[in-house]
């Protein structure tokens, strides 16, 4: 490990500042079926959000409106600060598009096309593109450039998503799945690249994954989405330690959680678990303790499967 | 490194402390700057300047403006103190309980622990190795390589 970056009292800001993102009332459905529903929430600027929730729980979509891929059903998202000046609505409009950076696992990229081409038509379009960051990304995630995109394994094809998206230093940018076909070093590779690039060039960045554990230390806020609609926004080191486990006899345990919103239950025998969400008052802890309960953490990926298991018992 | 049962910001005080405490971080050492340590750790540079506002806070580390910061003189004694005062309670009571439960008789921990003076007396306890600490000052990383020996 090295220290690549140390600009550590003054962050240079000579790209456009990062963008802030809000969604109000937004509602997107696919063949009638809403896939975001009402969804209300706020992406301060400037730091790293991560997107989180299960297959199919709306993450993919928000990202497309947020960086203007489509067009919302009902209610708006809206982009404001940097160069932008007042809030706009991102879908068709060139100038916000060109400063919003999207990634899909799918990569949008032209299979015929060089991987050269490809970088030298993300040059001319991206307003702060570094090309000295993409060059050496490029080496070191070994992307051929004078390959085709389409003669490229996933995990390539991943690692240039990864390129394109540190290497726009868009002020907002989003990175959906992007570790597609990535191996473990390579994932490593790209959160490390993140953090030196985003440490030397600060932006609003949104990761939207289910590998909560892998990205959840680099993270700033979480936003956890369920079945299209908001679970929780929160400062991500508020949500760890805020779940408990209780444990202990039934009778007692459910005494004990009675105030508490629960999260989760499992009975054997006469001795019950419950998972509880809230913060725990020390003195009730050791009354608790004293009257025989054991009382744990929740880990913050416990806490995502509990949010996010929509009553199916969705485990991992 | 961490685990995501408690808030990280507090895991590295802990640490820091811990390393000050050993004397891995020597008084008046410095210590990683906040994005060096979140690109070591690979966290968030907010979540790691928050960890160290804390200890700022605390008094246990200072800031020398444009340098970085750097470990209290006083730090060690401070944490010293504090971990003193719960030390009986954190650390000495719960081993009693579990001596009790498992059937360990108390005479033999006091026996155990007699034998610890007498081997502690002996042989200095030594340097743990730094974590926490800046890069070396002849080294590519260190602050000096940018902003000079001011």
């Amino acid at each position: 490990m090295t220290y690549q970056t140390l600009h550590s009292t003054e962050p240079a800001t000579e790209a456009g500042s990062a963008l802030a993102a809000r969604a109000e009332n937004l509602s997107v459905r696919f063949a009638g079926v809403p896939a975001l529903d009402r969804l209300d929430l706020r992406l301060a600027p400037g730091k790293i959000h991560g997107l989180l929730g299960r297959n199919g729980s709306g993450k993919s979509t928000l990202a497309a409106v947020l960086a203007g891929f489509r067009r919302p059903d009902e209610g708006r998202v809206l982009l404001e600060g940097g160069d932008l000046g007042t809030a706009v609505e991102p879908y068709e409009n060139a100038v916000v598009t060109s400063r919003v950076c999207l990634i899909r696992e799918s990569g949008d990229l032209v299979d015929a096309a060089l991987v050269k081409h490809v970088l030298g038509l993300a040059a001319s379009l991206r307003p702060y593109w570094d090309g000295d960051v993409a060059g050496e990304l490029l080496d070191r995630f070994e992307v051929p450039t004078n390959k085709k995109v389409q003669k490229l394994s996933r995990g390539k094809r991943s690692a240039l998503g990864v390129v394109l998206g540190l290497a726009s230093r868009a002020p907002l940018t989003l990175f959906d799945e992007t570790y597609l076909g990535m191996d473990v070093p390579s994932r490593n590779l790209f959160y490390d690249a993140l953090l030196a690039d985003y440490a030397e060039v600060p932006r609003t960045i949104v990761l939207s994954t289910h590998l909560v554990s892998e990205v959840s230390t680099m993270l700033e806020e979480v936003v956890i989405l369920d079945d299209g609609r908001l679970v929780t926004q929160s400062p991500v080191d508020a949500l760890r330690g805020r779940g408990a486990s209780i444990v202990g006899p039934a009778a007692v345990v459910d005494e004990f959680t009675g105030g508490f919103t629960v999260l989760a239950e499992e009975k054997i025998g006469g001795t019950k678990s419950t998972t509880v969400l809230g913060d725990l008052d020390p003195a009730l802890v050791a009354q608790a303790r004293a009257a025989g309960l054991e009382i744990g953490p929740v880990g913050l990926q416990d806490l995502f499967v509990h949010l996010t298991s929509s009553g199916q018992g969705g485990r991992r | 490194m961490f685990d995501d049962r408690s808030p990280i910001y507090l895991q590295i005080a802990e640490q820091i402390k811990n390393d000050i405490v050993t004397g891995a971080l020597a008084e008046d050492e410095q210590v990683m700057s906040t994005n060096q340590y979140a690109a070591f750790y690979r966290i968030n540079p907010a979540t790691a300047a928050k960890g160290f506002a804390q200890l700022v806070d605390e008094g246990v580390l200072y800031k020398k403006r444009g340098i970085g910061m750097f470990v209290s003189p006083n730090a060690r004694d401070l944490l010293r103190t504090g971990r003193r005062d719960s030390f009986f309670a954190d650390v000495v009571d719960p081993m009693i309980r579990e001596a009790k439960a498992i059937g360990v008789p108390l005479k033999d921990v006091v026996q155990h622990i007699r034998r610890q003076i007498v081997s502690a007396d002996s042989a200095p306890a030594a340097r743990h190795s730094a974590r926490h600490r800046a890069p070396a000052r002849d080294g590519a990383g260190s602050p000096d390589a940018i902003y000079g020996d001011a």
